[in-house]
């Protein structure tokens, strides 16, 4: 198939493709952070994980609208402002959903998975009375849209570049936290040993709400960045989903190392395999690769080894 | 215009003398419809929800679930029609009541709700879906209980069911007609078709493709992705690679908005028109969601765009935004969709019956005047004879006209040679 072009020509594409495929691995991070922060600490199965990102995308919307209303003069920087209160917001309902709902549920695993699905409806159909069962647009300033020329040939979209920096601000954020904070510390001797850490003081309740909203708040600004590159409506959320799933279980569950490698093998694989077969065919493809993996692998690519 | 038909058949049989007798009864007739309906026994003999007063329909489209995106606008043009026909006094000397059903983007759903309608409400029409899927779930329920659907979406084809009529367009007029342009005007020689991976865009591209090889010219590139399939960064770099002349795209749903944005920020200016971006999945209402600015300069091929300057549509438009709301924008096939109580309307006062049978006899041949597109006519085959307009998309997310063609374009579900 390349037998027509200079090499030149491939050189470039190959570079834009190789950009293509680390911009895919930035949004599958971005999108199962939050999931395997609340799955691998808390063992809870999100399954509105996709309703707390486009909560977010629509708080991005909410931003702009109001923005462009009444300080035009911000418009340029007003995505900084709407993904901080994207983070806020989903961070303050992760926190109520945790207090109402799953805090009752900690040890029964299929029935959190079960009321989260239901919570995912029930959001759904709360966007789609307020804002509407159709997509809104959500307008960008011109300086986040468009494409950054490299050479003559390899063009880098400036959304992608955005959303690889925003990842690696957030993953490097998530990672200080969880080893240098007392937070993360008491994250993770609850999630070692819950008994043990109880007895030596931690407030472990306290502990489950931070990790829960701290895990949908990340949720809430990958759905933000997302309006750049998806569309923002009652349902997007299913769009996300299966892949944020695929990364997490595929990585390990309790692993934020494990998320990281699983987002870029799949992403890598995937990137290439639909440059040069089929889209759908890619999709199965990458499926089957994983599913076989994990047949041989249960715990996913990476797992704590520590005594139960 | 539907209040006169009457007289104007009565007008059409005075010119035969010999039969003056039954002028004078038709005459009588119709002396006596104008100030009361006819008796519900002579126009319902079997059974169906109509009374002296009034007849009941049914609406049935998702609401909630993942098609009321698409779906809303349709619900909306349906009960702007049966208002209107309300206001004129209705049909048959009989108001026209709806009972919605919502499919709730469920096929199984879509299937019980029309036996619901069909059987328990005994409606005598119904106007409703909008995806295929839905469509062909509901089907062997209309056969059975001898229903009549009015169906609304543009698809493709490979289908004639004496119990639907298909108000939008069939693939091919849709496709051809596109196809034509750009070679014709942007003397485009080589395609790269790209779709959501289900039937509609399959088939439809599998029509282009035939097309664009009878015409001596190349496909570069046939691609498909599954539907919600939001990357598309690696299909932009293999299109930037095959260099065609026109992006023939048919993606869908969230799918869409994604593509668009990602094909902006890739760096193709669509108004530059390399490639040139053909599409027939995008109407006013998906701009919506992509952003007009993401999809300025793309053309469209469709029968139906807002922006289209005749009488007809500029009443409809300003009824429409009067009764939803300025803001609201219309596509293709909320156009379509209100033309199908406008058609039941015209189909049952030519039987003279709300009888299924007798309306599927009268079916062929009705020709509606009013239509916000213009004339359409439905064909023997169930579907409307339309035109097919280009339109060019602007950064306010409404299409220029830029090519109609200048006949009607015949429906042809089965076409020859494109299978």
């Amino acid at each position: 198939m390349f037998a027509d072009y200079t090499l030149n020509e491939l050189t470039s594409i190959f570079a834009m493709q190789g950009f293509a495929g680390l911009i895919l691995f930035s949004i599958f991070v971005l999108m199962a952070l939050g999931l395997a922060i609340i799955f691998g600490q808390m063992g809870v199965i999100n399954m509105a994980h996709g309703e707390f990102m486009i909560l977010g995308a629509y708080i991005t919307y909410l931003s702009s609208t109001v923005v462009s209303e009444y300080l035009p003069g911000l418009f340029n920087v007003y995505f900084f402002i709407a993904m901080i209160l994207a983070f806020v917001v989903t961070f303050a309902l992760g926190a109520l959903v945790e207090w109402a709902m799953i805090r009752h549920l900690y040890r029964r695993p299929l029935d959190t998975l079960l009321a989260t699905w239901g919570l995912s409806l029930i959001l759904q159909q709360l966007y789609r009375t307020v804002f509407g069962a159709r997509e809104v647009g959500v307008s960008l300033p011109d300086w986040m849209m468009g494409s950054y020329a490299i050479t003559d040939m390899i063009e880098v979209p400036i959304n992608g570049i955005f959303v690889m920096v925003l990842t690696l601000i957030i993953t490097l954020a998530v990672y200080l936290m969880m080893q240098k904070s007392s937070l993360g510390k008491q994250t993770r001797a609850v999630v070692q040993n819950r008994q043990m850490a109880g007895a030596v003081g931690i407030d472990t309740e306290k502990v489950d709400r931070y990790t829960f909203g701290i895990g949908c708040g990340i949720a809430g600004v990958a759905g933000s960045a997302f309006t750049m590159i998806g569309s923002t409506g009652p349902t997007a959320g299913q769009l996300y989903i299966v892949d944020t799933f695929l990364v997490v279980v595929f990585g390990g569950a309790s692993s934020l190392i494990g998320t990281v490698a699983s987002a870029f093998t799949i992403s890598q694989a995937q990137s290439t395999m639909e440059f040069f077969l089929s889209g759908s065919m890619a999709k199965v493809l990458t499926l089957l690769t994983v599913v076989g993996i994990l047949m041989l692998r249960p715990q996913g690519l990476f797992s704590l080894k520590i005594r139960r | 215009m539907q209040c006169k038909k009457p007289h104007s058949y009565k007008g059409s049989m005075r010119r035969r003398p010999q039969i003056g007798l039954i002028v004078l009864i038709v005459a009588m007739v119709c002396s006596v419809s104008s100030f009361a309906a006819p008796p519900t026994k002579d126009v319902n003999t079997t059974g169906l929800a109509v009374d002296d007063k009034t007849v009941k329909v049914g609406i049935l489209h998702s609401v909630t679930g993942t098609m009321a995106i698409s779906e809303t606008g349709s619900v909306q043009a349906e009960k702007l029609a049966i208002e209107q026909i309300n206001d004129m006094g209705g049909v048959l000397g009989r108001k026209i009541e709806f009972i919605q059903e919502d499919g709730a983007s469920d096929w199984p759903t879509f299937a019980e709700k029309s036996k619901k309608l069909l059987v328990s409400d005994k409606v005598a029409a119904v106007f409703g879906c909008w995806t295929s899927a839905s469509r062909k779930a509901v089907l062997p329920v209309f056969e059975q209980y001898n229903g009549m659907l009015y169906y609304p979406t543009f698809y493709e084809g490979l289908e004639q069911s004496p119990n639907v009529i298909y108000t939008g367009q069939e693939a091919t007029q849709q496709i051809i007609a596109g196809i034509d342009w750009v070679v014709k005007n942007k003397g485009a020689k080589k395609f790269f078709l790209l779709g959501s991976d289900y039937i509609w865009p399959r088939t439809s591209n599998k029509i282009a493709r035939k097309h664009i090889e009878k015409l001596g010219l190349k496909v570069v590139g046939e691609e498909y992705y599954p539907l919600g399939h939001t990357q598309f960064n690696s299909v932009i770099n293999k299109i930037k690679l095959k260099k065609p002349d026109v992006l023939y795209a048919i993606v869908v749903g969230g799918s869409n908005v994604a593509f668009y944005k990602q094909l902006k920020a890739a760096g193709i200016d669509m108004t530059k028109e390399k490639p040139l971006v053909l599409t027939i999945s995008v109407t006013e209402d998906e701009i919506l969601g992509i952003g007009g600015e993401n999809i300025v300069g793309a053309y469209a091929a469709m029968k139906y765009f807002q922006s289209l300057t005749n009488d007809n549509n500029k009443a409809f438009v300003e009824a429409f935004k009067k009764r939803w709301g300025k803001d609201i924008v219309i596509g293709d096939v909320t156009q379509a969709a209100y033309l199908g109580p406008w058609l039941w309307k015209a189909a049952v006062e030519k039987a003279g019956s709300f009888d299924i049978d007798k309306i599927r006899t009268a079916s062929p041949g009705i020709e509606l005047k009013t239509a916000p597109e213009g004339y359409v006519r439905i064909h023997p085959n169930h579907h409307l004879w339309s035109k097919t307009r280009i339109g060019h998309a602007k950064s306010d997310g409404q299409y220029k006209i830029v090519y109609e063609t200048a006949e009607l374009i015949e429906p042809d579900p089965f076409p020859k040679g494109y299978q």
